[in-house]
């Protein structure tokens, strides 16, 4: 129990302090992400640039509260657009079954036969690149099918638990029985995807904008800022380090809140 | 699958980035080639394998075209200045009505593999670029009538004038009667092909019969490394001499034993604008651009300060033409800048596209630049990556775009190739420049064959350019070659070649 509890304290205190920075690099940073300043290249860090600087002679610390914002966005925009449709399908296929639900399944199938960046890529090439929302849109819809899947388990196991039943007997509807009766109880699976979705959305960012498809520069996106530390990795180490090891907390912390959820709705229920 | 991909990206920086540390501690342990005096040998990186074929008329790819130099020659040869020289031809002489070319062959030249140069092998090679065969890449032009011997002298028979016409010259003469050129390739040049082993090397050694000044070097290997990261530790590690097309992030890494040097990349690199379309129809918002656009400073924040501000369609290696007072026409000048804007109607400025592929770095690296730079004058500039071959269909073919950066090189060494697509009916005018005065003064220079009047037409031209700012010009871009310590006479060309010929090991 202790044990436990311990994984969603530690992921709520990592999370939740990576959060407060992002918020507060909405409002203020240091510095101005994207001011360059010739005489200031590839400085080490210190108490002026606690990250030090990038071969532009940009505050690498400014960027990566800026650019860590930018991931963290499009990853919860990911995140609720492939939740709010997936958990959708998931229900409705769980839930009634039949045709429509062998269908949409086996386009799951397909979808999901592709690499994720793969498809990401499709899409974006769709939409154009270059702008944040269509990331955010991309992934989105990317994520879509792992979501249905999840939930969809979650409802069919449900479709004929007797409570379930009883509620139909009593005359209830259906979007009645989705929404009240079965919804709170896939909590426990949905939770977790949510976190793991978060995750992976996260990184999944970060490689586009690493292969340039993602988050136009000049703005700063950890995966972008990644890409471009590991052109001046001998030159510049701590660009790399500093961007890595903040993707890596921001994944870890989630990582924790997930498995801490996970248990801890298996002690409950 | 994108968790594994990243993971994977990231371990390998991490991997060459170590390796290349480790590396660096023990360079000073391997004196590389300097311990053998008796014969001189080099190794040279190349980025690329010599996939195409060895045949010089057959061939596209630059990277092999580069280092192939150094085997063939033509009736004349380029040099490191931008001139023609004769080179199997001894001299030549024009009509009067520039109809007719006559080269006297030199006395005794002899192909690799032992033979005299005939002028029957003249003659096999230059109809072998005239005839209509799809294999072969390099197109003699249409207005050539007819070539034939007479009294052992080559002659040429032009349709029409082309004061052009010697530049097409260079094309390589190879011997009539061999068959093996696509493998084992058989030219004129200082140094003789000996092997091409795949994805590993090619070996060339000196001829000791070449007609003119004998190499110094006595064999080169060309080393092909296909993998960026290993440049940098080929070098260090000592299996390298000599490597071009580098990097700032990677000639910085070098350390001791080695130095860097400059050439240019032979590109005008510049904001391209699309000249039909507001705002930057009005010359007054372009004018403002350059005034807005810190060259000195991109060039140090994005190249490290390596780099050749331009001012015009014209890059410095082509001497004669190169006009370099052009490059003051737009000294950085924010007020300035406002003023013009304002005085065009945007008075708070306006928003801009900038279209850039997005698998050239330096230019990416340069629009990043030029977007901070922007701002400063009220432009609010956003990149817009594209991928190469979207470049190629909307932006250049297309011509829907508002900005763009790229490097624009030259076909030949022709003031046409650079300046011909400015003109208001050109193809090629994806930044739809239309100017009627530009016009005149392109049409006079085509029109002219007196060298000094051709000369100053084309560079009124040139200024017209940079007065009516067709666009932001901005550099030609440095090509940084890391050359080990004790290796010297490293040439640069205006054209995309190698010259072993020049190249020695100090003793």
């Amino acid at each position: 129990m202790k044990k436990r509890n311990a994984y969603f304290v530690a992921g709520l205190i990592l999370t939740g302090f990576l959060t407060a920075m992002i918020l507060l690099g909405l409002f203020w940073t240091p510095y101005d992400p994207n001011a360059m300043d010739g005489a200031a290249k590839f400085l080490k860090p210190s108490l002026q640039h606690l990250m030090g600087t990038d071969g532009f002679g940009r505050d690498i610390f400014s960027r990566v509260l800026k650019g860590a914002g930018t991931t963290y966005g499009i990853a919860a925009a990911t995140v609720a657009i492939g939740g709010i449709c997936g958990t959708l399908i998931g229900a409705l296929t769980g839930y009634f079954g039949g045709i429509v639900d062998d269908v949409l399944m086996r386009l799951g199938d397909v979808l999901t036969a592709f690499p994720s960046i793969l498809l990401a890529l499709v899409v974006i090439s769709i939409l154009g690149p270059g702008k944040t929302i269509n990331v955010m849109i991309a992934l989105g819809l990317v994520f879509i099918p792992s979501f249905a899947r999840v939930t969809r388990t979650a409802f069919a196991s449900l479709r004929d638990v007797n409570y379930i039943k009883s509620a139909r007997l009593m005359g209830a509807s259906s979007g009645r029985i989705l929404w009240r009766h079965m919804l709170p109880n896939t909590w426990d699976v949905l939770l977790p995807a949510l976190t793991i979705g978060f995750n992976n959305a996260a990184l999944a960012e970060a490689s586009m904008s690493y292969l340039c498809i993602g988050v136009t520069p000049p703005d700063a996106s950890l995966g972008y800022m990644l890409s471009e530390a590991q052109g001046m990795f001998v030159r510049a180490p701590w660009y790399a380090i500093s961007t890595g090891m903040t993707l890596v907390l921001m994944v870890f912390g989630m990582g924790l809140l997930g498995e801490g959820l996970q248990h801890r709705h298996g002690e409950v229920f | 699958m994108k968790k594994r991909l990243f993971a994977l990206m990231l371990a390998m920086s991490l991997v060459s980035a170590v390796l290349a540390g480790c590396a660096g501690g023990s360079k000073t342990e391997n004196p590389g080639t300097d311990n053998a005096p008796t014969l001189k040998e080099l190794n040279i990186g190349i980025a690329q394998d010599l996939d195409d074929s060895l045949d010089p008329h057959k061939n596209v790819a630059a990277g092999t075209r580069e280092i192939m130099f150094n085997v063939f020659e033509g009736l004349m040869k380029p040099t490191s200045t931008g001139d023609l020289i004769p080179a199997v031809a001894e001299s030549y002489t024009v009509s009067d009505d520039h109809l007719t070319y006559t080269f006297k062959l030199r006395e005794g030249v002899k192909f690799h593999n032992g033979q005299t140069v005939t002028p029957d092998d003249v003659l096999y090679s230059y109809n072998r670029c005239m005839e209509d065969n799809a294999e072969i890449q390099v197109k003699l032009p249409a207005n050539i009538d007819k070539v034939y011997v007479e009294n052992g002298d080559i002659c040429f028979q032009l349709t029409e004038p082309s004061n052009e016409f010697l530049s097409y010259l260079t094309v390589a003469i190879i011997p009539a009667d061999y068959t093996e050129q696509d493998t084992k390739p058989v030219g004129t040049g200082p140094f003789k092909f000996v092997s091409h082993t795949a994805q590993d090397s090619v070996v060339m050694e000196r001829f000791e019969e070449y007609w003119g000044e004998s190499a110094k070097l006595d064999k080169v290997t060309f080393k092909i490394i296909e993998n960026a990261d290993n440049i940098v530790l080929s070098l260090q590690s000592g299996a390298v001499d000599l490597f071009a097309h580098l990097t700032t992030a990677q000639t910085s890494q070098l350390g001791a034993g080695f130095h860097v040097e400059a050439g240019t990349m032979n590109l005008v690199q510049a904001l391209y604008l699309n000249n039909a379309v507001a705002p930057f129809d009005d010359v007054r918002v372009r004018q403002a651009l350059c005034y807005a656009v810190d060259r000195e400073a991109m060039i140090d924040l994005a190249f490290d300060g390596y780099g050749y501000p331009i001012g015009t369609s014209i890059y410095p290696a082509f001497g004669k033409y190169y006009d370099e007072s052009l490059v003051n026409n737009y000294p950085h000048d924010v007020e300035k800048a406002k003023a013009l804007l304002a005085e065009a109607g945007y008075p708070d400025g306006f928003a801009m596209s900038i279209t850039v592929p997005s698998n050239y770095k330096p230019h990416m690296d340069t629009a990043e630049v030029l977007v901070q730079q922007l701002a400063e004058v009220g432009v609010t500039a956003t990149i817009q990556p594209v991928e190469w071959e979207t470049w190629l269909s909307d932006t250049y073919v297309g011509r829907q775009f508002e900005s763009t950066v790229v490097g624009v090189d030259a076909a030949n060494m022709t003031a046409r190739s650079l300046l011909e697509r400015f003109t208001s009916t050109a193809g090629n005018n994806f930044v739809n420049y239309n100017n009627a005065e530009y016009d005149t003064l392109y049409a006079a220079a085509q029109a002219s064959f007196d060298d000094a009047e051709q000369i100053a037409l084309y560079r009124q031209a040139a200024a017209n350019l940079s007065e009516n700012a067709a666009n932001v010009y901005l550099q030609d871009m440095a090509d940084l070659v890391a050359v080990r310590d004790g290796v010297e006479g490293l040439n640069f060309y205006p054209i995309y070649v190698l010259d072993l010929s020049t190249l020695d090991i100090a003793a």
